[in-house]
């Protein structure tokens, strides 16, 4: 058993930002980690993912983007060489293939048993991630037994997928990159879309993160929004890394021959029912994005940004005329379904009584419990808290807080 | 996000439905809530719906007055054509509910609202329900609904409240996704 004053779960950018700014402020610790570093990126993402954000905003307490291609997107190998970076240059104490089994109290503050030994600590830093099980609804288990299912964690490429037709279920980020992907290599592909944002790529000029960021979108906090559950729950917004994809919504799909279809509401005698409501949504997702766009002419108006052309808005999304209702799963027309309805973070290890009714980690600003921190949450603190960019100011947050703790227990 | 006007009044106490919400979160079980009506056929096709109890908040509720909904079919149907048809009622519920929420969500955004009109079509091809042709559903093909609203508002505003309208709507939910019915002899 070892002694510490601190440790932190979890060695992706959320881990290591944290392991930095405990380190800045001369504070003990540990980062275990249950693969390598980056592992999640390493071993759980597809092949062709990009990062949404560009490279100039992959900034990271102590280290920024210093390469030729500011306006570039990361590819997985990129990020991961990023991450190993830093963890190397702020000699970050990860502790490697070492799993986490079970964080409880003790006496005097936290008991983590891991596959390789037990740590008592006085904090434990959640830093484990949120993505890590796919979400997928429960009448998965009614699909026909001749169906393949699979999630964004296990896909990796279009050709190691049966050949035949693919049921791509959800519309955020990952449902359209691999709606797009799979049909790119010619696959038959309808695409189920329940709630989705859509948004371009660029918008006068600019990348969109550029604006998410200058215009303060990012920096907004907690205290600023009136119902944080929800905000917590917003789908990822339309977008792949890419400079030339201008959108990767519902039209730019269609244009590509992706049929769409409402969201998936259930499967019955092989027959899949999706929902009635898909112009809503699609009019939502079309309200939402102009909502956006006003509220970044609006600042860019008063922050007298110099050079930017005028204001743009883009066609609607073409729902339609009658989209399907039903989708016979047994005509041989689908031969998978890939889950893209969300994932949620697995905290299955964390046994304390610090959940929701819907097993949802309850925190405040990542404030979990006296010495319990979590990291690296959707909007944690503020907008950007679970991209790279945003995950520094939270860290450093939390780590003035423990070293706030560490000062009062010592006086 | 709107043009909030502190001063919008549409006459819906959005005040205690965000209170219920707050009640709810501590108290699911008592959001759970069980509608009824029964139906007493009178003659040929038409019916009568009397409409009163109803369970929610933990317990069973009167209502101090008992509603009537009557239905028939047409006269072209050779019907007595006393009410209207099952499925017009529910194109009206469907307006109600949407009319409803469109309210609800002005109050919430600060939006005064002068007048609101919804006009519902629907589709039917009776072939379905003459038992005619397989392929031909018994029930709606198409619903189509039109507002008319005249709100101290813009137009994106506007058009975000019929949208809300319908995300938060049980009988467009109801039209749009399949339900378990179960039908018993008792």
């Amino acid at each position: 058993m070892t002694r510490i004053s601190t440790v932190i779960i979890g060695a992706g950018q959320a881990g290591l930002a944290m392991s930095r700014c405990l380190t800045d402020r001369a504070i003990p610790h540990v980062v275990l980690e249950r693969g390598e570093i980056a592992n999640s990126w390493k071993t759980e993402r597809w092949n062709s993912l990009r990062l949404l954000t560009p490279n100039w905003q992959s900034r990271l307490p102590g280290q920024r983007y210093a390469g030729p291609d500011p306006d570039g997107f990361m590819s997985m190998p990129e990020l991961i060489r990023y991450l190993e970076t830093y963890a190397a240059d702020s000699r970050a104490p990860v502790e490697e293939r070492t799993r986490v089994t079970s964080v409880m109290r003790d006496a005097t503050g936290y008991r983590v048993e891991t596959d390789r030994g037990v740590w008592t600590c006085d904090n434990v830093v959640i830093a484990s991630g949120a993505c890590n099980i796919a979400s997928v609804p429960g009448f998965a288990a009614d699909l026909p037994p001749g169906i393949a299912q699979i999630t964004p964690l296990s896909y990796r490429s279009p050709d190691r997928i049966a050949p035949g037709g693919v049921l791509v279920v959800g519309a955020s980020a990952t449902g359209v990159q691999l709606a797009a992907e799979l049909r790119l290599a010619g696959h038959d592909v309808i695409l189920s879309a329940g709630e989705h944002i859509r948004a371009p790529r660029h918008y006068r000029g600019r990348d969109l993160q550029w604006w998410m960021g200058a215009s303060g979108l990012h920096d907004t906090p907690i205290t600023e929004v009136d119902d944080i559950d929800r905000v917590r729950r917003v789908p990822s917004l339309q977008l792949a890394g890419a400079p030339g994809a201008q959108f990767t919504d519902l039209n730019a799909l269609q244009d590509a021959g992706v049929e769409i279809a409402g969201r998936l509401s259930g499967v019955r005698d092989g027959i899949a029912s999706f929902s009635g409501a898909l112009a809503n949504l699609c009019a939502l997702s079309d309200l939402k994005m102009n909502r956006l766009l006003a509220t970044f002419d609006a600042w860019a108006e008063s922050a007298r940004v110099p050079d930017l052309p005028v204001p743009e808005r883009f066609a609607p999304t073409r729902v339609p005329a009658s989209p399907r209702l039903a989708l016979d799963l047994r005509s041989g027309r689908i031969a998978t379904v890939l889950w893209a309805t969300g994932f949620q973070p697995d905290h299955s290890w964390l046994h304390l009584p610090v959940f929701d009714r819907k097993r949802r980690l309850i925190h405040d600003g990542g404030l979990v419990a006296r010495g319990l921190y979590a990291l690296g949450l959707p909007f944690l603190r503020r907008r950007n808290s679970a991209l790279i960019d945003g995950v520094g100011a939270d860290a450093a947050f939390l780590a003035d807080h423990i070293a706030q703790s560490r000062a009062r227990r010592a006086a | 996000m709107t043009t909030a006007s502190q001063t919008a009044n549409n006459g819906v106490n959005t005040e205690a439905l965000i209170g219920a919400r707050g009640a709810f979160e501590q108290a699911p079980q008592a959001a759970r809530f069980t509608f009824r009506s029964s139906c007493d056929w009178v003659e040929g096709t038409y019916s009568i719906n009397k409409l009163n109890g109803y369970f929610g908040l933990g317990q069973e509720h009167e209502r101090e007055k008992t509603f009537r909904i009557e239905s028939d079919h047409p006269a072209v149907f050779a019907a007595g054509d006393r009410a209207p048809t099952p499925p017009e009622i529910v194109l009206a519920a469907l307006a109600s509910c949407l009319t409803g929420g469109v309210a609800s969500v002005a109050q919430h955004r600060g939006i005064q609202l002068n007048a609101v009109r919804a006009t519902v079509e629907g589709d039917i091809d009776v072939q379905g329900i003459l038992g005619m042709d397989p392929d031909i559903r018994n029930g709606f093909s198409a619903i189509r609904v039109t507002f008319e609203i005249d709100a101290d508002a813009g137009k994106d505003d506007i058009a975000a409240l019929v949208a809300q309208s319908q995300k938060r709507s049980a009988v467009f939910d109801l039209l749009t996704n399949p339900t378990n019915v179960a039908v018993s002899l008792a």
